[in-house]
């Protein structure tokens, strides 16, 4: 069938709480109304308010309870309504969530999966566009997950939901209608943990995830004009990170761009640069170049086009490696 | 019996006085060993945690929050709980957990700074210890969302200091469980000091137990350093939240007798006389008092106690110093479910580092 990335998401979390029965939602507005962004439209009818549950706007407590749930054999999927309100609830994904399994040596796991839509693009309200993914990265025990495309994250929130660690789930508002693809209507799991090779290129690889996947197709296909052939890394889980894909594209095409929205200073750019740097320096005929957001807070709606990498910043970037 | 001390009416509910003499119509009426058994586990409490602190001034334990003054609270609301409860500490519960039946060993062992001591083992429900303030509370209220959601019939029990009613995952934690109605006993150990920031500055409020009216539920404010109040006041509201009555808020009003950690000195920011004034208060002695009213206690019997509380601390200490360190395999196994190729990587590299015998 074909849909968008919003109502693959919604079919993702329908079919496993039909299928798991210790599968409960809950969140700001998830019930009746479905979710701000209708990602959980159909639950509550379909489910009931025991299932699918409003809860009082309290973003520490959701995860909080969550954890609570799961000691008691629960599967948790709790939505923090924009990644902006995350913060509230920080304490407890860095102090209790990511480090349980640690610290109670198994007898104790947080396997819950915290949806939250993030990003820029869609001209919305202050706080409600920034990438914040960094932070989380840096999280022992917890696995950080951004789709690009609705067929990813249907089995990608499968595959979370299904896991038995802790998954931050970051939706890119800017894609959750921007596409429509053929989604299977059985669940599937796109694996946790693995990269994918979405074009193939000889010439320059091109890493990215979630709503940045667009631009660098965009790019690619300019650069392809100019005789430049890109290959692009759509890194899908950010941490743990599947380093191996990255570097098996980088020693073909000796040339590597990072492309993210979020901040540039301490973003995942800086660790892929350096684990390239680490990996496969003598493959390198260039310098690894970021293209990402500027180390500014993310301006309001009229100049929000000045934050988030375009296709022609990439492109500029994508032809100075080729300069080398 | 809960609704009869109105915290708004500033009464407190307290059955012994400090002659140790129930008052008639609140004494739970317990039987010859169960009242006993509520002695001993409080001398085992506060040998245990005398212990921690010699082998923590030993150079033998870590940096210790010790229980000095709260066993009642810890005791008598450990005791009221059944083996299907949940319990969801803080970081002095010495008493509680001992309770409960965590082994001594591993409660040693994880306070030495070994994360082994902190697994709870199978059959026991008890989560583990929270260091950042107040964050157990809302855990706590989703054990009770689960528990209702599944039906189970049984309640969770959490606790916490008078400092973490000022943070906000109580208020979130409360909240929520007046909500969802949830079958959850908050019970607050009033120990009047947060590390050196007495009561007075957490709240402008007369007691803390009456922030559970706002909430919607009951709070009720209790002699901490009596356990049979602290007993009677959990008993029931454990069997108003299995029974559906939704949660309680219990205030244990005590005093920290000891310093908030090892790295603590209480002499720099609280009056002598004060500490004082409360040693008078000492929860075991009035217990004592009640027990030899009763005829249940003589020098016999305290020997009895004694000696059986120093022969099990002494076994606890050698069995935790007797374990082994953690293998560096066993630092970095519980990260994830299981190992990403990063980790085992990192892994390989640091034990490449460190010589055979230290691994």
């Amino acid at each position: 069938m074909i849909m968008t990335m919003v109502q693959a998401i919604n079919q993702a979390l329908a079919g496993e709480m039909a299928r798991d029965d210790r599968i409960i939602v809950f969140g700001e507005d998830v019930g009746r109304d479905g979710g701000v962004f209708r990602a959980t439209d159909g639950l509550f009818d379909r489910f009931g308010p025991e299932r699918v549950v409003d809860t009082p706007l309290a973003e520490s407590a959701a995860i909080g309870a969550a954890l609570g749930m799961a000691a008691l054999g629960l599967r948790p999927v709790p939505e923090i309504q924009f990644m902006g309100f995350i913060y509230p609830a920080f304490n407890q994904i860095v102090s209790h969530v990511a480090r349980m399994r640690n610290r109670t040596r198994g007898r104790f796991t947080a396997p819950l999966t915290i949806r939250t839509p993030y990003g820029a693009g869609v001209k919305a309200l202050e706080h409600h566009s920034e990438s914040t993914e960094a932070l989380f990265c840096h999280i022992p025990g917890l696995t950080v997950v951004v789709p690009s495309n609705p067929y990813d994250a249907k089995g990608l929130l499968i595959a979370s939901i299904r896991s038995d660690d802790p998954v931050l789930f970051l939706e890119p508002t800017r894609l959750y209608r921007a596409e429509k693809q053929e989604v299977p209507e059985e669940p599937y799991e796109v694996p946790l943990r693995r990269a994918a090779v979405v074009r193939e290129g000889r010439d320059v690889t091109i890493v990215a995830w979630g709503a940045m996947i667009p631009v660098a197709r965009a790019a690619a296909a300019a650069a392809e004009s100019e005789g430049i052939s890109a290959e692009i890394i759509d890194l899908r889980t950010l941490s743990p990170m599947d380093r191996e894909s990255i570097l098996a594209s980088v020693r073909k095409t000796g040339r590597a761009l990072v492309l993210h929205e979020a901040p540039k200073t301490g973003g995942l750019g800086a660790e892929i640069a350096a684990t390239i740097g680490e990996s496969a320096l003598l493959s390198l005929n260039a310098p690894v170049l970021r293209v990402t957001a500027p180390d500014i807070t993310v301006p309001l709606p009229k100049r929000e086009d000045l934050y988030y990498p375009n296709e022609d910043r990439a492109l500029a970037a994508v032809r100075k490696l080729m300069e080398y | 019996m809960i609704e009869r001390f109105d915290p708004l009416k500033g009464v407190m509910l307290r059955i012994l006085d400090d002659d140790g003499r129930a008052a008639p119509d609140l004494d739970p009426g317990l039987p010859d060993a169960a009242l006993r058994a509520l002695y001993e586990r409080m001398v085992r409490t506060r040998a245990a945690d005398g212990k921690a602190l010699k082998l923590q001034r030993q150079g033998r334990l870590g940096t210790y929050a010790p229980s000095l003054g709260h066993e009642a609270a810890q005791v008598g609301l450990a005791s009221a709980m059944a083996p299907d409860d949940w319990f969801f500490p803080y970081f002095r519960d010495l008493g509680a957990y001992l309770t409960l039946g965590y082994p001594l060993a591993d409660y040693y062992h994880f306070w030495m700074g070994n994360e082994a001591g902190l697994r709870t083992p199978d059959g026991l429900n008890i989560f583990p210890i929270a260091i950042p303030v107040g964050s157990q509370v809302p855990q706590a209220v989703g054990a009770g969302m689960a528990m209702k959601f599944r039906k189970l019939g049984a309640a969770v029990v959490t606790t916490f200091g008078d400092g973490a009613t000022s943070e906000g995952d109580f208020h979130e934690g409360l909240n929520y469980a007046g909500v969802y109605k949830t079958p959850n006993v908050f019970v607050c150990l009033n120990n009047q000091f947060a590390i050196s920031v007495p009561r007075a500055r957490q709240t402008a409020a007369p007691t803390l137990a009456q922030k559970a009216l706002a909430y919607g539920f009951p709070g009720v404010q209790v002699d901490g350093n009596d356990v049979l109040a602290v007993f009677a006041a959990v008993r029931e509201a454990l069997a108003t939240a299995r029974g559906g009555g939704g949660p309680t808020l219990i205030e244990a009003f005590t005093y920290r007798m000891g310093d908030h950690t090892t790295s603590d000195d209480a002499a720099r920011y609280r009056d002598r006389t004060e500490v004082k004034a409360w040693g008078r208060k000492d929860p075991i002695t009035r217990f004592r008092l009640y027990l030899a009213h009763k005829g249940l206690w003589d020098e016999a019997y305290e020997k009895s106690v004694q000696a059986a509380a120093a022969d099990e601390i002494e076994k606890a200490v050698a069995e935790a110093e007797g374990r082994p360190p953690a293998s560096v395999d066993d630092v970095f196994a519980y990260t994830f479910a299981k190992m990403p190729p990063d980790l085992e990587a990192q892994l390989a590299a640091l034990k490449a580092t460190i010589p055979e015998g230290r691994r």
